[in-house]
């Protein structure tokens, strides 16, 4: 019963990010552009979304615990660090790049084109490559500590 | 480059699906609605119990277009103005950013930014002007696309 809850909550979104148009890469790409051919939908879709988001959390974190989880799992880092930032540079660049965020690339999937499974596919890769680096950096910190 | 037009309705509906949802999986299960980590949890589960949500959310995105393409007689647009080689180093680029990052334009621009999470504004900020720069540099200096 969760699970077709859960299927649901991902078919709102990948319907919310089709309808809004923010599947397509031209489009989110264009917002950046404000220089050229600019399109403002994408912040249209970021107001709505946190307006909505917003209210509706304030709301449910009321509630003692969820409806199937005996608690919430919200983020609990706080330290503004240069790798959340760095981190955050580079994910900008690769979305300026490719004009693909993994929250529209993965509903873009469903629409059977090949160069969202190549970016799809390029994105796991950079996934798995800065785990890797964590890990080996972890080790060498043990290590050197040991 | 590809002209796109401005579409505030279909923005403002397709915002308020996608902030329901997010509330949805808070609300259902307690947890935030960030695409980079139900993909890096699809990808490598931290225990058993934790992985079949993800898919069956991974599912529905996925079906997404389908549900629109069943409403509106068509499948949504995706149009890519840029070479094949700016996809893959956008994606692998990407990936690793969110990785070191914790997050994307869902994690920190929407649940974050809604918590008021002060790692999730700086990330956001940062990203948004990154994206930016990047956009700007490839259009109007190297002029790519």
């Amino acid at each position: 019963m969760q699970l077709v809850f859960m299927y649901l909550a991902g078919l709102l979104f990948g319907l919310g990010i089709s309808v809004s148009g923010m599947v397509n890469p031209a489009k989110t790409l264009n917002f950046f552009d404000v220089a050229g051919s600019w399109d403002a939908s994408l912040a249209i879709v970021m107001v709505t979304a946190l307006g909505v988001t917003a209210v509706g959390y304030r709301l449910v974190l009321r509630r003692r615990r969820p409806l199937f989880a005996p608690q919430f799992q919200l983020p609990t880092a706080r330290v503004i660090d240069a790798r959340l930032l760095g981190g955050a540079a580079l994910f900008g660049v690769g979305w300026g790049l490719s004009g693909f965020c993994p929250g529209a690339s993965l509903p873009a999937l469903g629409t059977g084109q090949p160069v969202v499974l190549a970016f799809t596919a390029a994105l796991i890769a950079g996934m798995m490559a800065a785990r890797w680096v964590s890990r080996l950096n972890l080790r060498k910190r043990a290590a050197e500590t040991a | 480059m590809i002209e796109t037009t401005f579409t505030p309705v279909s923005a403002a509906i397709g915002g308020a699906m996608i902030g329901t949802a997010t509330v949805m999986l808070l609300a259902l299960r307690g947890n935030v609605f960030g695409a980079t980590g139900i993909l890096a949890g699809v990808l490598n589960p931290l225990s058993s119990g934790d992985w079949a949500w993800r898919v069956a959310i991974l599912a529905g995105l996925i079906t997404g277009p389908v549900a629109y393409l069943l409403v509106m007689g068509r499948m949504p647009a995706v149009e890519v103005p840029v070479p094949l080689w700016m996809v893959l180093a956008g994606g692998f680029l990407g990936g690793v950013g969110v990785t070191f990052g914790s997050g994307c334009t869902s994690g920190h621009g929407i649940c974050g930014l809604a918590r008021g999470a002060r790692r999730s504004i700086a990330a956001t900020a940062t990203f948004m002007i990154s994206t930016g720069i990047t956009v700007y540099v490839v259009r109007h200096i190297v002029g790519v696309a």
